[in-house]
């Protein structure tokens, strides 16, 4: 069986796996991060988005095989050693952008790219299109595009320290 | 500083946040046990057929696999219970047909369940499925209701001649029709509810221990209401007594419904655990959800109102067809019958209703309570209908809805269709939500847009909903095979902080929160200082769980219940402390007080008390502060309000799009109204969904078309406006809280008015009515037939 090595959120492992084997599968079932969810098998929902060398992936899309040698970031690895939230995951819970949680993991880590490529910022409508690859069932958005525009200004500022 | 306002009123963040912005969740396929083993089920691809030969030999020789169960090796045990019975107009019971475990001769739906195969990974399981040998002879098939009910037409069960499950009715027919034949005008509709599929973004998800030692078992599921799941299970499908089958529903990842019900593959799982002595996973691919999670809606009717020439409502008729799916589903008897027909008067005075519900078996998914449930088929009947007879008489849709409105000053109102509405002023909602959607400034953004090319419209539509289910002896005469009270168990420790063991679960409606929120209201305890346990049998004393809109109005007045209980409680520790008569002891802000003194003590201090009783009243009181109620609401709790959508449709491509959405809902007491505003949202959201992008759709012969989030139209977040939602509450005037329930509002109020306003954009092509969902390829095609009209 195939050997991968790559970096999750600083850390480096080296994990044997079936040549079918998806990213998900390797984070979830091989290495414990449970963080990062499947919601469908059509690559439709995006509760599975993790950052692979710093661009948002649904990592249901991505056999493990390929993301050899990559940076991986999960919802895991966003917040500081000391606790300290990201930005987005602040905004997150002061605009109530979450119910079940299920999708939360897939929509902070492809808003946080969504912004981050956008540095001039994004208009309410612009944020809503950005998130056409991520499902969720219990927001209706209203609140999740609330938290995305909330969190922009903290980012950019953040960046430009 | 004075602490942060964190009771009843105040949009207090949540407290599960943390972990779920962390990605420290813990959803049932995150928990894993060591040496478990993974299920993969074989499902019939065809929608009904004989099972002639099953040959699991290759399967089990496959790598990993462990064991290949079918029907035959579950014979032994029950098939899954439906939890609630309706008799026919005849008296006699609905045709209940065995709904087994794994299918028996039979399958009768595509993704009907025949074997189970069992391995050390999930992979392997999935090969070894690849490997099972099935021999189906197919049979003719059945999708939709209008043709089970056909003579001749292919029967899904021996035993249901014509497809019937129960032919129902309610309400007074002669009164009916003698209403009928003085009418000075009665308008009929026919309508479809279209067929939903739920899709809660976690996936269904059971595992199964089995511990040989102790012969315990513990599920852990996907469930709304775990005590439930363990006494259907338990019971009536696998015989394991209480004592010895924990089940756990951990963080769940939305249910809207889906995940009330006793699933298959729960009792396989636990099964299975039990005969191979070794933990056993099953996790649905999002396909597997669309063809075995419960569906919902899926109602065909006839409405007719009789009217005055004032435009007064006389009497109501409504014929519903409804499908119940291949196999009845824990709840579905109850959605069609006491969820929708009780509903028919909504907002309004009418003064005679009668209802025929006949409920047909077809080859397709289940069907079972959906968000609303019933309530939303009701809704979207009555509001269309209103806004047709405006069509048909001119009359204007705010004005009739006024002339007939249930009035302010007649509550309780008793209506003919058996509810008694405790509170309400839908005069007050609907004005509400007219100014903030600026209802009479729409004929100059109407102009506004036919000038630019485009097609605006606006609809409302004011709802009535019975939630907080609910009086147990109520749903007892009317075919519940279970009570509907709920159950808490408030615990304060020595120290003083309180652990609350709550009967509901939270699977996004954030109780953690709220209802520490009500400790800390009620017991003046901080809100750091509490904590709520939901979701364990081992747990929590017992529970119905959460469905209907009831936590609150229900599990909440049960731990307002218990509070009282630790309150009289600590009266009489304190009036030993302070040496005063219990009558003197006032308790308030988390102190007990001597009347008109400055004694008094601190809940923490009389908890300590209680659990270190050197100074205690022992003779009178036990030790302990730890209280437990069962509470049993006296009556459903009524929600309501008015919706009002404002569309623009492009009459190029037929795309709609919502350019305003209001919701004003009158759901009683508020706690926290951060997550009232969120819960109504998504409530709207599905509504809208409902009414222009969802179907679930089979073709002629029962195959399942839209099986997956490529063929299923999901809202996604630029098909959806920011929402106004507001609320204008009249207290339930016979719980503690006076909270009505705002859960399912959003999904029962909207889709008539989206539609409503679609039909009104559309009012030039002489468009009566629009059956859901509205898609761009039914507008486009209107519009043009519209426009060949013309050119003819």
């Amino acid at each position: 069986m195939p050997q991968v090595t790559l970096t999750v959120n600083g850390k480096s492992a080296s994990v044997e796996v079936e040549g079918r084997t998806l990213l998900v599968e390797l984070l979830r079932d091989k290495l414990g991060l449970t963080g990062t969810h499947v919601g469908c098998d059509t690559s439709q929902c995006g509760a599975c988005v993790v950052h692979v060398d710093g661009n948002s992936v649904k990592s249901c899309t991505m056999l493990a095989v390929q993301a050899d040698g990559a940076a991986i970031t999960t919802i895991e690895g966003l917040a500081k050693a000391d606790g300290t939230l990201h930005p987005m995951q602040e905004m997150f819970r002061e605009h109530h952008a979450l119910q079940c949680g299920f999708c939360t993991p897939g929509m902070v880590m492809s808003a946080i790219d969504l912004v981050a490529k956008n540095p001039q910022g994004l208009t309410e409508e612009e944020i809503r299109h950005g998130l056409e690859g991520n499902l969720c069932r219990c927001t209706g958005y209203h609140n999740i595009v609330k938290a995305i525009a909330a969190a922009q200004p903290l980012m950019h500022a953040k960046a430009a320290e | 500083m004075n602490a942060p306002f964190e009771g009843i009123g105040a949009s207090v963040r949540r407290k599960e946040d943390l972990r779920f912005i962390s990605g420290r969740g813990n959803y049932t396929d995150d928990i894993n046990r060591p040496g478990q083993l993974h299920a993969v089920i074989k499902r019939s691809d065809r929608p009904h057929a004989r099972i002639v030969s099953i040959d699991t030999a290759a399967a089990k020789a496959s790598p990993g696999v462990v064991a290949v169960f079918t029907g035959a090796d579950l014979a032994g045990i029950g098939g899954l219970p439906c939890g609630w019975q309706i008799h026919s107009k005849d008296g006699s019971p609905m045709v209940e047909p065995k709904h087994p475990v794994l299918a028996e001769g039979k399958v009768r739906h595509v993704g009907d369940p025949i074997a189970v195969v069992i391995a050390d990974t999930k992979q392997q399981a999935r090969d070894a499925a690849e490997k099972l040998d099935i021999v189906l002879d197919d049979l003719p098939a059945v999708a939709l209701v209008t043709d089970a009910v056909k003579p001749g037409a292919a029967l899904v069960h021996d035993e249901a001649a014509g497809n019937q499950c129960y032919d129902w009715h309610l309400g007074d027919k002669e009164g009916m029709e003698a209403a009928f034949a003085k009418a000075a005008k009665v308008v009929t509709l026919d309508l479809v509810n279209n067929r939903l599929i739920p899709n809660a973004m976690e996936p269904r998800c059971a595992l199964g221990d089995y511990d040989q030692y102790s012969g315990d078992y513990t599920l852990y599921t996907t469930s709304q209401n775990p005590h439930v799941i363990r006494l259907l299970m338990g019971a009536f499908v696998l015989g394991i007594p209480e004592h010895r089958l924990r089940v756990v529903a951990p963080d769940v990842g939305g249910g809207f419904g889906s995940k009330i019900y006793h699933y298959a593959e729960e009792a396989i799982v636990t099964w299975a655990a039990g005969q191979l002595k070794r933990p056993v996973k099953w996790t649905a691919d999002r396909t597997e959800s669309f063809m075995s999670d419960a569906h919902g809606r899926d109602h065909v009717s006839t409405a007719q109102m009789a009217l005055d020439a004032e435009g007064n409502f006389l009497a109501l008729k409504v014929h519903t067809l409804c499908n119940m799916g291949a196999y009845l589903s824990t709840f579905a008897p109850a959605v069609p019958t006491y969820l929708y027909a009780t509903l028919l008067a909504g907002t309004y005075k009418t003064p005679v209703i009668y209802v025929e519900v006949k409920a047909v078996f077809t080859n397709t998914v289940p069907v079972d309570a959906y968000r609303g449930a019933g309530r939303p088929e009701a809704t979207f009947l009555l509001e269309r209908l209103v806004d047709t007879i405006c069509h048909d008489t001119g009359a204007d849709p705010v004005a009739i809805r006024r002339r007939n409105f249930i009035p302010r000053d007649a509550f309780p109102y008793q209506t003919p269709v058996a509810l008694q509405y405790d509170s309400g002023d839908y005069f007050a909602t609907l004005e509400a939500a007219m100014k903030a959607a600026d209802w009479n400034g729409f004929p100059s953004r109407r102009a506004a847009a036919k000038a630019v090319g485009k097609l605006r419209g606006i609809g409302m539509s004011t709802y009535l909903e019975a939630c907080g289910i609910a009086p147990s002896k109520v749903v007892g005469s009317l075919g519940a095979r279970a009570g509907l009270y709920e159950v808490a168990n408030v615990r304060v420790h020595p120290t003083g902080s309180v652990t609350v063991f709550t009967g509901t679960h939270s699977h996004g409606q954030g109780h953690e929160t709220t209802m520490a929120q009500l400790v800390t209201d009620q017991l003046g305890v901080p809100f750091s200082q509490v904590d709520i346990v939901h979701g364990d049998t081992s747990k929590i004393p017992f529970g119905m769980g959460t469905y209907g809109s009831r936590s609150l109005a229900v599990g909440g007045s049960a731990m307002v219940k218990a509070m009282d209980k630790i309150i009289t409680k600590g009266k009489k520790i304190a009036a030993h402390l302070l040496e005063a008569s219990v009558d003197d002891i006032e308790f308030k802000d988390g102190k007990f007080t001597v009347a008109g003194t400055d004694k008094s003590k601190t809940l923490s201090e009389i908890a300590l008390t209680a659990y270190v009783p050197h100074n205690y009243p022992i003779e009178e009181i036990e030790p302990g502060l730890d209280e437990t109620a069962f509470y049993d609401p006296a009556n459903f709790t009524f929600p309501g309000g008015c919706h009002i959508c404002e569309v623009e449709i492009d009459p190029e491509t037929g795309v709609t799009r919502i350019v305003q959405f209001v919701a004003v809902d009158d759901v009683g007491r508020v706690v926290n109204p951060m997550i009232v505003e969120g819960q109504v949202q998504g409530g709207v959201a599905q509504g809208i969904g409902q009414a222009l992008l969802e179907s679930a759709v089979y073709d002629a012969n029962a195959q399942l078309l839209s099986g997956s989030m490529m063929d299923y139209t999901m809202p996604r977040a630029d098909d959806l406006p920011n929402f106004s939602v507001a609320t204008e509450n009249t207290m339930c005037t016979h719980n503690p809280l006076g909270s009505k329930g705002c859960g399912e509002v959003g999904a029962i109020g909207s889709p008539p008015a989206v539609i409503n306003a679609v039909v009104n954009a559309l009012k030039d092509y002489g468009v009566r009515h629009i059956d859901m969902p509205a898609s761009p390829q039914k507008i486009w095609s209107i519009i043009q037939s519209g426009h060949r009209a013309a050119a003819e």
